[in-house]
């Protein structure tokens, strides 16, 4: 644990592949250049990685990072989670941040909970907002000023709470990706890069990797302005056709619930929700679909919702701008046909 | 084989029947149907498998009040061998920080264990960190998200876990944590002879005297996270409807929508 540190900096976690930034790393300083502006502390990115790392940091400036702590060493070419968890450790210890945010990645999941434990602070998980602001404890009257509320959901998107740690830092999160917006970059913004060394042995290194085989996206949904999504309601593979068209004709990727992935109507890649991808396109056309809490969670920050369902009282509608209560079977084709008038 | 695998289970409240008390912005637990926290089915399913390959002893635990006894029991009638209940007012109110610690001084007071096999996720706090949060109290490697377990021996456990774009296979040494996502395999049904046998097991439980922690490091007080407010998400959205009930009223119902697609700039 480190010392309660008001002039702590907010660190992210810049998580790179093969020298790739991940979007999510980007996501994280925009939020965070809101929150350390609000502070009036700095804004740090901490990023470990080999050789091909080293070519990141300007662009971690150009996207509102202040500083980078840089790690380079050939044994942090590839994420593992005793490496990793060591390293971010010993930076924690030394620079004493007050706020550390990891992307809620496959990877920072992973990593986030080792260092809370070894740093022995708290950690929020999956946050999708974050805020700054005081919290009184009712029962002493003591107010602790400028801490970090981070708002999560829990139970399947039913609730959100808002959570905080006040003794024990630094605050850390993880934070849903595809929630924060993207900033513009700013090639004119200079950055300081701190380097630091690693004190790691092959011992650090308690799983090795054997093979990793990395698919080529089928789809790109993160990046797309429209999306088609087909759930079960569509009733087959073949008929999943009606998705793809409706999807090309107006330049849209097309996405599935996860109903619709289990009963093979596409592939895993197209999921979208809590166990798939995260959205927020300019507009989203759920077709068939019942609108689950665990899909509704990967899809609600859609500027614009069109529902098509059957069911009246399906719980999509009420996260819908606009709704046609019908057979997808009909309202589909006839909306093909239409939109190819119109195009 | 290494000897034991213990699969730590958690007891949640269905997810459809979440009831709030708006009032003081707390979840009412109480006459809310409690379940095995569906993901760690694939866990008792991956260690039966395991079991089933290269034989060994798994033992189930729970950290929860003491009708948790009904998942560790479930558990059981699917094949685990045996079953502990940590419950104590002691451990009430832990975040995944005190809940891991707790779960990781029962284990190691297990002993003998050549891996822990945890669940994804808990569908209540929904956080994913108890996994790693073990692992690290004991250390030893985890793997998060596997698929697939290739191969175990006395001193390497070989795995597949899925990452975001792809599949990575990892050798790791033991005794180590697994956290195994759905693709780990469909869990079995309780057999009958198994649920004979759960209900005449004896599940053991520990409290605090049992494991002897720190009472400073557990609970509510040695939790660093502190839940502050819980509230149900309201969304509520001007909608346009739409009704295309009969295929007379598909016709003008898609011109219209097609009309708001053409205002929103979409179709262009
Ligand atoms: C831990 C966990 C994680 C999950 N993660 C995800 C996730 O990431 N993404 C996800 O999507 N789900 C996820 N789920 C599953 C989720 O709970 C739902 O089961 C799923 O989203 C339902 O998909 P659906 O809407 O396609 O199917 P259904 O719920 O079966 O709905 C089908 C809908 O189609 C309508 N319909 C049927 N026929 C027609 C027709 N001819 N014309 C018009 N409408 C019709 C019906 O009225 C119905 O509303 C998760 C579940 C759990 C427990
Ligand atoms: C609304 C709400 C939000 C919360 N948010 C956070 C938060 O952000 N950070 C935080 O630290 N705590 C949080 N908590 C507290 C957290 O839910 C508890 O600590 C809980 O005991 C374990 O966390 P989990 O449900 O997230 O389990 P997960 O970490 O999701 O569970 C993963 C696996 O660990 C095992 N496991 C987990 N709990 C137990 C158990 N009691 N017994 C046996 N095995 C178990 C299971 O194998 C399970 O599949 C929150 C609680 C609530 C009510």
């Amino acid at each position: 644990m480190i010392q309660v540190n008001r002039s702590g900096e907010v660190w992210v976690f810049a998580e790179q592949r093969e020298g790739d930034l991940e979007d999510v790393a980007i996501e994280l300083l925009s939020k965070g250049r809101e929150l350390a502006d609000q502070l009036g502390v700095k804004l740090a990115a901490v990023l470990l990685g080999d050789k091909k790392a080293e070519g990141l940091t300007e662009k971690l400036g150009h996207f509102g990072a202040d500083k980078v702590y840089l790690v380079v060493n050939p044994l942090l070419e590839h994420y593992q989670t005793n490496s990793y968890t060591k390293v971010i450790h010993d930076l924690i210890h030394k620079y004493e941040p007050q706020v550390f945010l990891c992307g809620a990645t496959v990877c920072g999941r992973d990593l986030a909970p080792r260092v809370a434990s070894a740093t022995k602070a708290g950690l929020t998980a999956d946050c999708t907002d974050l805020q700054i602001g005081d919290h009184e404890i009712r029962r002493t009257g003591e107010v602790h000023k400028d801490l970090l509320f981070q708002i999560r959901p829990a139970f399947g998107g039913n609730i959100i709470a808002t959570i905080i740690n006040y003794d024990r830092w630094p605050q850390m999160a993880t934070v849903r990706e595809g929630v924060m917006p993207m900033p513009e970059p700013d090639g004119n913004r200079k950055v300081e890069v701190v380097r630091d060394e690693a004190h790691l042995g092959t011992q650090d290194l308690a799983l090795e990797i054997i093979n990793q085989h990395i698919e080529e996206k089928k789809v790109n949904l993160k990046g797309a302005r429209v999306i088609v999504t087909g759930g079960a309601g569509v009733g087959s593979k073949a008929n999943f056709k009606k998705i793809w068209d409706l999807a090309h004709c107006l330049g849209a990727a097309p996405g599935a619930t996860r109903a619709a992935v289990d009963l093979g109507f596409i592939d895993h890649d197209h999921q979208i929700g809590q166990t798939g991808t995260t959205v927020r396109p300019s507009l989203y056309i759920a077709v068939g679909v019942s609108g689950a809490v665990q899909h509704v969670a990967g899809m609600s920050d859609s500027k614009k919702i069109i529902a098509i369902n059957k069911d009246p009282n399906a719980p999509i509608f009420k996260v819908a701008h606009y709704k046609i209560v019908g057979d997808l079977n009909q309202v589909v084709p006839r909306m093909i046909d239409s939109i190819r008038e119109k195009v | 084989m290494a000897n034991k695998i213990v699969v730590p289970i958690k007891q949640v409240p269905e997810t459809k029947s979440v009831k709030m008390d708006e009032k003081t912005g707390t979840v009412i637990r109480e006459g809310v149907d409690s379940i095995v926290n569906p993901l760690d089915l694939y866990a008792i399913e991956a260690a039966l498998r395991l079991r089933d390959r290269y034989g060994g002893e798994i033992v189930g635990i729970s950290m929860g009040p003491k009708k948790s006894v009904k998942a560790l029991k479930e558990a059981v009638s699917m094949g685990v061998d045996s079953a502990i209940l940590l419950s104590d007012r002691a451990f009430a109110g832990s975040d995944t920080w005190a809940t891991s610690l707790i779960l990781a001084s029962a284990i190691r007071k297990i002993g003998d264990f050549g891996l822990v096999v945890c669940g994804e996720r808990a569908t209540d706090g929904d956080t994913g960190q108890v996994g790693p949060g073990i692992a690290s109290f004991l250390g030893i490697p985890a793997l998060t998200y596997v698929s697939r377990i290739q191969d175990l021996s006395d001193k390497l456990c070989r795995a597949e876990r899925l990452i975001e774009d792809g599949r990575e296979i990892l050798e790791t040494s033991l005794p180590a944590v697994l956290t195994v996502i759905k693709e780990a395999g469909e869990p079995r049904l309780p057999t009958l002879r198994g649920k004979k046998r759960a209900k005449d097991l004896d599940v053991q439980i520990w409290g605090n005297d049992e494991l002897g922690i720190d009472p400073d490091k557990i609970g509510l007080k040695g939790s660093p996270t502190r839940v502050v407010k819980i509230y149900r998400p309201k969304v509520a959205r001007k909608c346009t409807i739409a009704e295309a009930k009969d295929e007379a009223s598909v016709g003008p119902a898609v011109d219209r929508m097609c009309g708001f697609l053409a205002d929103k700039g979409v179709l262009q």
